[in-house]
This record gives structure tokens, C-alpha cells and sequence, in this order.
């Protein structure tokens, strides 16, 4: 990632400014924008890039919330420290997730992941682990404060931190994707038997991209918990799993600025919606999925990105510059490609579109 | 021992109602090759346009027709507008259509007839039967199911009509060259789909009561008992919808308490596609590279 100093400033800037402009319950909507984006991003790092299709997703953003409160209510540790801890027990489950996964595709693996979403509430709830989990009532979590003598209330210095973990999260995924590895997932999702015929060992590669991509949504749950003070069986029911998914589809399942979109698209969205009906979220979600489906395959990031080359392609004005504008089309997810970088390692890909089946 | 037997009994009664949307799944499955993640909303949907026209007065077998027929036609709506154009479409757009039908009809149910929990009324007595084993609902519910299915295989099996539909859904381009007209074999498909589907909700809402979201459960159970039996299998599907009601209602009895009900169908899902994922009754499926 090609950091300049007014990329720090940028980002700097991001974490300053909503602090100062916002408060009450506008910054606690924005803090929260920062967590469903890093759980949209975990998605996007499994469906988008490895093309597992999961609709599952909201049973590790519960899993992520439990560890940290039952971490924070049970043994008092501080809640920074809960996040790597979450971190392992997501990755671990998603690990154990992926295995399983491994022999199912396409729409197997989305209604096993369906299934997995909709048995969570019932698992929190189970008198087994109501001593740690609080049952139906669930856990309450002190917010904590703003540490060193920072002259910030603790609603700004949770926007700060989620922020900066979400930041340091967002730099991991971009190297992750366009490194080696993230080559492989990508190889993967356009075809799995050429990839395979190349070298990549396709278990590993699926079931460890399915770990992190669990690791990325508990983490989020893990914020959201901090953020929300408060987790309970109720709110992570499969309609948890289902706005998940539907942000990653209006943000574009293979794009990492597309995230963002969809996780201003979850928070914002419902709640204007919801001035005109108590019913009309669902039935706003729903309308918008299918029409940015449509429309739009791939997503806001992907709509963006083409416009950008558009603008970028009509000033340098060269046709050599020319690419197909959805590649994805054909092999189960829209591809964002930017830069040169993303050409040079579509090529093996490219020519594997010639033993499509 | 009377005690498992009631439950055994009333596993079989459950279990038709899952037999009949596992089949609704398999019909939609084996003609286009998706998943309907929506079935459970639209056969609830049915259920309150079933509720609406008996308390327009309607007697209550005029409307259950009624609100069947009527349930073929959004059925045969929803594939000629929505699923039509996703038939190329790649799996993870197919999915997020199914998933945006799933929240549409949810809330369009909430906001049409609201979402305070109603009473549905069943059309059999209810009393015991048979020494105190099935109640009358049971019972009636049991046979409506059989029947339904009963009708669907004749008609499968001995119309011209089933006939060109099951050949729309094996071979589509052969079909098409003797002259079957596809697209709306699949249409008919996913009509014929959401009115076995309403049926169900009708004989399952007296049960468990009406709400937006009665069906969730059922259709994971749905999904569990199709992919049982072999999810391109309709016997198998059926079968498997029995299997699962049974071995629910004794898993919840005995082993898991009722808390853990939804899990057990997780279990039996992936159990299921792990060890044999085509299912009891349905065909392996190798795929040429």
C-alpha cells in the first residue's frame, strides 16, 4: 500500500473530525459504521474474494460479542485486551466452520451458513451457558473511559479506538488480498480446479481464508459489544447475518472501499426508512438488494471503481488501457481491478477462462 | 412407551408439514437449480391471505382454495419477474435475489397484517383420537399433506403436462426442441411451489400460531428433511420431511430439551453434506471440468 502524507493526513483527519462534529447518538451511529464495516470486510474477504458464499456471518459477530463481555463481566479483563482474544476464538471457530465447508459450494455452503444463523440465538439462550452468557436477559458491559487523562468523553474515545483498530484491520486485508495468498483466494473463487492445478493447495487456502474472515466479522462483534455496552441472544438473530449480507452486496462483494458504503448503507438506511413504516426497513433492504443486483452487480465499489477508470481511461485516452469492465461476471463475483498491479495478477486467471467447463 | 409413541405420532404430523416444503424446495430446486431461501415467507404470506378472506366471511374451505390458487399466481409472478433474469446470473447474485425476496415478503406481511402474534383456525375437531395418540388436528392435517402429495405425484406422473414439465427441468434444450415451452414450465414450477407451500402454512399455523416469521424454523427444518432425502430427489425430499419431523420431535423429547431444536437441524444439515451429500435417495453428481 503506497502510504504519501496525505494519505496519514486523510486517515488522521477521519478520526479526528467526527469526534468534534458529532455527539450523542450521531457519534455512536458513525462508531458503529466503523464496526460493521470491519465485519462486512471479513465478509468480503470470504465471499468477494474467495467466493464462499456465507449468509452466516452474524453468528461469528455474536461470537466475537460474547467472548468480549463474558471476558470483560466474568474475569474483568480490560477490554482492549479482549479484542486478540476474540480474535483467536472467531479464528478458531471459523477454522472449525471451514472444515465442514470445505466439501460444500455454491449454495450448500449458503444454507449451512443459513442454518448456523438461525440455531445461534436459540444456542445463546441454552440454560447450559447461562451463567456465563446471562441467558435472555444477556450481559451488561461498563463503557470504558478514555485512558491517559485524555479530555475525551468515553463515546469519543470508543469512536477513536474503533477507528484505529478498523484502520489498522482495513491495511492488513489490502495487503492480504493483493499479496500472495490473496492471489490464491482469488484463483479459487474463478476456478477452483486450475487453481488447484497450479499449486495451491486449496483446503488450506479456504479454510484458513475462512478463519480470518471469521476473525474480521468477531472482531467487529467484539467492538460492537464495547460500543453498544450491552449484548444479548436477540440481537444477533439471522436478520443480523441477513444486513451483513445485504451491505456487502451494496457495497460490492469484491471491493474493500465497497465495504465502507455498505456499512453506511446498514446504519443509515434502516432508520430513514423507518420514518415511513416500522415495516419498511425489510421491505427497503430487500427492494435495494435486488435492485442493485440488478443493476449494479457489482455493488457501489465496483460502480465506483469503473467510473474512476472511465475518468481515468478518457484522460489518458490510450485504448490500450481497455479491459473487460466485469470480469467476475462469469466466475461467481464481481472482480474490482485497479491499477496495474491487479492486471498483471488476473493473467494466469485470464487464461483459465479457456477451460471454463 | 405411550410416551414415545405420542411422540413418534405427532413427529409424523409435524413432519408432513416439512415434507411438503421440503418438496416445494425440490421442485424449485430441480427445475433452476436454486435454493429458495424465500419459501417459508411466501407460504406465510399465503397463510394470511387465507386468514384475510375468512374474515371476509368466507367459509373456511372456500378460502383455503382460494388463498391457494391465489398463491399460484404471486408464485408464477415472482419466477417470470425476478427469477427470470437471474437464470445466468452467478450463484452469489441468485442467492442475494432469493435473500432480498426473503425481507420483502417478511416485511410486506408486517405491514399488511401487522405483527401481533393471531390465532389461525384449523378446520378439524379438536379432540382426542384414537385413545388420546393424535388430536383431530393431527390427524386432518396429516391427511391433507398425504393428499397433496398424492396429487402432485399423479400429476407428475400421469399428464401430459407433468410430463413436459418434468422434461423442462431434466434436459431444458432437448425439451425445448420438441416443443415444450420451458420458460413457463419453470414458471408453472414455482407457482405450483408457492401453492404447496401455502398449503402448509394453512395446517401449520393453527399449531404453532401466525406471525411474520411462523415459518423460519420450519423451513430449516424444511431444508434439513429435502437435503435428507436427496435435495433432486421429490420422494426422497418427502421422506426425509417425515424423517426430520420424527427424529425432531424425539431429539427434542429425549436428548436436546426443546431449546436446542433449531440446532439439531443445523447438525442434521451438515451431518448430512458431509457424510452424504447427495442425500438417502438422490443421484451423485459428478461435474466434468
Amino acid at each position: 500500500m503506497r502510504s504519501s502524507w496525505a494519505t496519514w493526513i486523510f486517515v488522521l483527519l477521519l478520526a479526528i473530525v467526527p469526534t468534534a462534529m458529532f455527539s450523542g447518538y450521531h457519534l455512536f451511529q458513525v462508531t458503529m459504521v466503523v464496526v460493521y464495516a470491519v465485519a462486512i470486510l471479513g465478509m468480503a474477504i470470504l465471499v468477494g474474494f474467495n467466493g464462499q458464499i456465507s449468509l452466516g456471518h452474524g453468528a461469528f459477530y455474536a461470537i466475537g460479542a460474547y467472548a468480549t463481555a463474558i471476558l470483560m463481566t466474568a474475569w474483568n479483563v480490560p477490554y482492549w485486551l479482549t479484542l486478540p482474544i476474540s480474535a483467536a476464538v472467531c479464528a478458531g471457530f471459523g477454522f472449525l466452520i471451514g472444515l465442514p465447508a470445505l466439501r460444500l459450494a455454491g449454495h450448500y455452503l449458503a444454507l449451512t451458513t443459513f442454518a448456523l444463523a438461525v440455531a445461534v440465538p436459540q444456542v445463546l439462550k441454552h440454560k447450559l451457558f447461562e451463567d456465563w452468557t446471562g441467558g435472555v436477559q444477556g450481559l451488561v458491559i461498563d463503557k470504558p473511559d478514555a485512558p491517559f487523562g485524555l479530555p475525551l468523553s468515553s463515546d469519543q474515545w470508543l469512536y477513536m479506538f474503533s477507528f484505529g483498530v478498523a484502520a489498522a484491520m482495513y491495511v492488513l486485508a489490502w495487503n492480504l488480498v493483493r499479496g500472495r495468498i490473496g492471489r490464491a483466494m482469488k484463483a479459487i473463487r474463478d476456478h477452483a480446479t486450475a487453481a488447484e492445478a497450479m499449486g495451491i493447495n486449496l483446503a488450506m487456502v479456504k479454510t484458513r481464508t475462512f478463519a480470518v474472515s471469521a476473525m474480521y466479522t468477531g472482531v467487529a462483534g467484539s467492538l460492537g459489544a464495547i460500543v453498544v455496552a450491552f449484548v444479548a441472544p436477540d440481537s444477533f438473530s439471522v436478520f443480523l447475518s441477513i444486513t451483513l449480507f445485504v451491505g456487502l452486496c451494496a457495497g460490492g462483494a469484491a471491493s474493500i472501499p465497497g465495504t465502507i458504503v455498505g456499512a453506511i448503507f446498514i446504519e443509515f438506511v434502516p432508520n430513514l426508512a423507518e420514518k415511513v413504516s416500522k415495516a419498511a426497513p425489510g421491505a427497503v433492504y430487500g427492494v435495494i438488494l435486488i435492485a442493485m443486483l440488478f443493476l449494479m452487480p457489482m455493488g457501489a465499489g465496483g460502480f465506483l471503481a469503473g467510473l474512476w477508470r472511465k475518468l481515468v481511461g478518457s484522460r489518458g485516452g490510450s485504448g490500450g488501457e481497455k479491459r473487460p469492465a466485469a470480469v467476475g461476471h462469469d466466475s461467481g463475483v464481481g472482480v474490482e481491478l485497479t491499477g496495474s498491479l491487479a492486471r498483471a495478477e488476473r493473467m494466469p486467471v485470464g487464461r483459465g477462462e479457456s477451460v471454463k467447463p | 412407551m405411550e410416551g414415545l409413541i405420542h411422540q413418534i405420532i405427532s413427529g409424523i404430523a409435524t413432519g408432513g408439514i416439512y415434507a411438503s416444503v421440503s418438496l416445494a424446495l425440490v421442485m424449485i430446486y430441480q427445475a433452476t437449480h436454486h435454493i429458495n431461501f424465500a419459501q417459508g415467507e411466501m407460504a406465510t404470506f399465503s397463510t394470511y391471505i387465507t386468514l384475510t378472506f375468512i374474515n371476509l366471511g368466507m367459509p373456511y374451505w372456500a378460502a383455503f382454495f382460494l388463498a391457494v390458487a391465489v398463491s399460484f399466481c404471486i408464485g408464477v409472478t415472482i419466477e417470470r419477474i425476478l427469477i427470470r433474469p437471474m437464470a445466468n446470473a452467478p450463484i452469489l447474485s441468485a442467492v442475494g435475489v432469493f435473500v432480498g425476496l426473503l425481507l420483502i415478503i417478511n416485511s410486506l406481511s408486517g405491514w399488511f397484517f401487522d405483527y401481533t402474534i393471531k390465532q389461525f383456525p384449523s378446520p378439524f375437531p379438536d379432540e382426542a383420537l384414537f385413545g388420546g395418540y393424535i388430536s383431530g388436528h393431527q390427524l386432518g392435517s396429516t391427511g391433507v399433506t398425504l393428499a397433496v402429495l398424492t396429487a402432485v405425484y399423479l400429476f407428475f406422473r400421469h399428464t401430459s403436462l407433468g410430463l413436459a414439465m418434468r422434461a423442462a427441468a431434466l434436459n431444458p434444450v432437448s425439451a425445448r426442441l420438441v416443443g415444450v415451452r420451458v420458460g413457463w414450465m419453470l414458471a408453472l414450477g414455482w407457482g405450483l411451489a408457492a401453492a404447496i407451500g401455502s398449503v402448509a402454512g394453512c395446517m401449520v399455523a393453527p399449531v404453532v400460531f401466525l406471525d411474520p416469521n411462523m415459518m423460519a424454523g420450519i423451513l430449516l427444518y424444511s431444508f434439513a428433511g429435502a437435503l435428507l432425502g436427496g435435495i433432486d430427489s421429490p420422494l426422497g425430499a418427502v421422506l426425509g420431511g417425515f424423517a426430520v419431523g420424527v427424529i425432531e420431535n424425539l431429539g427434542g423429547a429425549y436428548i436436546v430439551g426443546t431449546e436446542l431444536k433449531l440446532t439439531l437441524a443445523l447438525v442434521i444439515i451438515v451431518s448430512v453434506l458431509t457424510v452424504r451429500p447427495s442425500g438417502l435417495l438422490g443421484r451423485t453428481v459428478q461435474s466434468r471440468v
